[in-house]
């Protein structure tokens, strides 16, 4: 049987990745055709290639580029004070029962809530410019970082704490060389949730707030009906996303490279 | 210790007094925090005026239809790329490829198809909580056993049977998982869309206090907004337990 196996055109290796990459080729062909056929008008779906025509002059211009750095400002910066904040708060309420005790509930309160509406407060204590955004970052992304790191802290191997201790390790090098290490991949598990959350932060506040920035320019491309502006837009707002994510994983892999978890 | 619940919640009972004291003796600017009990009454007289009526079933409207779609169809499209190894190799690309996507930045793209209306904000929400519930369903799917699956077939089962008796039993606690993190991002996207554009809901009524200065009622929709989404939240825990406890 095996010898009569009908020989195709396609090797099956090729064929699985040819179709793998059919929808995205798929989509792309359907919304430039689309497009060009006027199916839809021109403004509530410019084609493809004017999308991507306008990001690169954008690019080349500068001017997406300017709108980028201030976005990624905004999210590191309060998603740094979030990850600072979340970690040490989350070590010790799993350490100290006061901090435990008086956090708990906060924590299971706040984790929860649709944390966006606070931003009409944020605006009020903070003005409309960058610290109201970087506050509202921190806010939302602190959350998660508490309750991974929480979490992670908790489920120490007790046999490694009990070890460490009886060999007279002080608190300060269990917390250094014993506790944080092990609740690393925990810990970061919490970063890589909370990173997309500042990023959804950061563009509603740019498109409530203005402020220039991703959110900002593509509410402004909106307000003044230039389509290829808000398409460009939310393309460079996706793959900015994916480069993110990425970035995350390929720095879980780098900093873990000694646990266990990277071996497979 | 740990049973007292009264002990348990103090340091919310705390901080609610807090937020009394600090703005009447002025150790903060009450027009910058009005006083618990000013928002309170503020609430009151919001929920008498029948404000908050109206923009709060305006704004469970779009919330109820946009995440239910999502998780009808999201539950669809999950358990169909998991069956068949096509729609998956198909599909998957593109899930991936957008699921990293900050759902956010879709809100502009749906007020330009949809206008102003319930229409945009719906299909916001929508298209947020998609991928969520499709890659869990997905996962949920693809993780039955499938030796559940072969001992089903050795039955007589058709592949209708199969489908509601073995696989999406088996999917269940990954999709209600999912699911959760839909309701958590739905809350989001309605909030952020109200407070960007219409007429109608509960953001909007957030945005128009502030806007007006009305500071005390402003931060009573806000509490209330912070209220429906944590309530959803257990709500939804409570739900999933007693769904899921068949597997304990």
């Amino acid at each position: 049987m095996a010898g009569v196996e009908k020989k195709s055109f396609l090797s099956p290796v090729w064929k699985r990745r040819l179709l793998r990459s059919s929808s995205v080729i798929l989509l792309a062909v359907a919304w430039e055709w689309g497009a060009r056929m006027h199916f839809v008008s021109d403004f509530l779906l410019p084609s493809l290639s004017t999308v991507l025509e306008r990001l690169w002059n954008d690019t080349i211009s500068g001017e997406i580029l300017v709108a980028l750095g201030l976005t990624m400002v905004r999210t590191f910066a309060g998603f740094t004070m979030a990850a600072f904040a979340g970690i040490i708060i989350g070590v010790t309420i799993a350490r100290v029962s006061l901090v435990r005790w008086f956090f708990d509930p906060i924590v299971s309160v706040g984790n929860p809530l649709p944390k966006i509406a606070f931003l009409p407060i944020f605006i009020l204590w903070f003005g409309v410019f960058d610290w109201s955004k970087i506050a509202m970052v921190a806010f939302s992304s602190v959350f998660p970082v508490v309750v991974a790191t929480w979490a992670a802290t908790e489920n120490v191997d007790k046999y490694l704490v009990w070890s460490a201790e009886s060999l007279g390790v002080d608190r300060r090098a269990l917390l250094w060389q014993i506790i944080l290490p092990s609740a690393m991949p925990g810990v970061f598990t919490g970063l890589q949730i909370a990173l997309p959350i500042s990023l959804i932060v950061v563009i509603i506040c740019e498109m409530t707030m203005g402020g220039e920035g991703l959110g900002g320019s593509m509410m402004t491309s909106m307000r003044f009906a230039d389509s290829p502006g808000v398409f460009s837009g939310i393309v460079a707002i996706a793959i900015i996303g994916s480069v993110l994510v990425k970035l995350m994983e390929i720095v879980r892999r780098r900093l873990l490279i000694w646990h266990a978890e990277t071996a497979h | 210790m740990k049973d007292n619940i009264f002990i348990r919640y103090l340091p919310l009972v705390l901080l609610a007094i807090l937020w009394e004291i600090a703005p009447r003796v002025h150790f903060v600017d009450p027009s910058e925090l009005p006083p618990l009990s000013a928002v309170a009454a503020a609430w009151w007289s919001l929920l008498l005026d029948g404000d908050l009526w109206t923009n709060g079933i305006s704004s469970l409207i779009n919330w109820s239809f946009g995440l239910g779609s999502s998780i009808i169809i999201g539950i669809a499209l999950g358990v169909m790329m998991a069956w068949s190894t096509t729609i998956d190799d198909i599909a998957s690309p593109l899930v991936k490829a957008l699921y990293p996507m900050p759902k956010s930045a879709l809100i502009p793209v749906m007020i330009l198809w949809l206008g102003l209306g319930a229409g945009s904000k719906i299909a916001s929400i929508a298209l947020s909580c998609l991928l969520p519930v499709i890659i869990s369903a997905y996962n949920g799917a693809r993780g039955v056993d499938q030796t559940l699956i072969w001992s089903a077939r050795a039955c007589g089962a058709s592949n209708r049977n199969v489908l509601w008796e073995v696989i999406l039993p088996g999917a269940l606690p990954d999709i209600l998982a999912g699911i959760r993190n839909a309701v958590a991002i739905s809350f989001i996207v309605l909030v952020a869309s109200e407070l960007l554009v219409g007429q109608k809901g509960l953001g909007y009524l957030i945005s128009f206090l502030g806007e007006g200065g009305v500071y005390d009622a402003m931060f009573a929709v806000v509490i209330t907004v912070s209220a429906l989404g944590f309530f959803a939240d257990r709500a939804y825990l409570y739900f999933m337990r007693r769904t899921l406890v068949w597997r304990e």
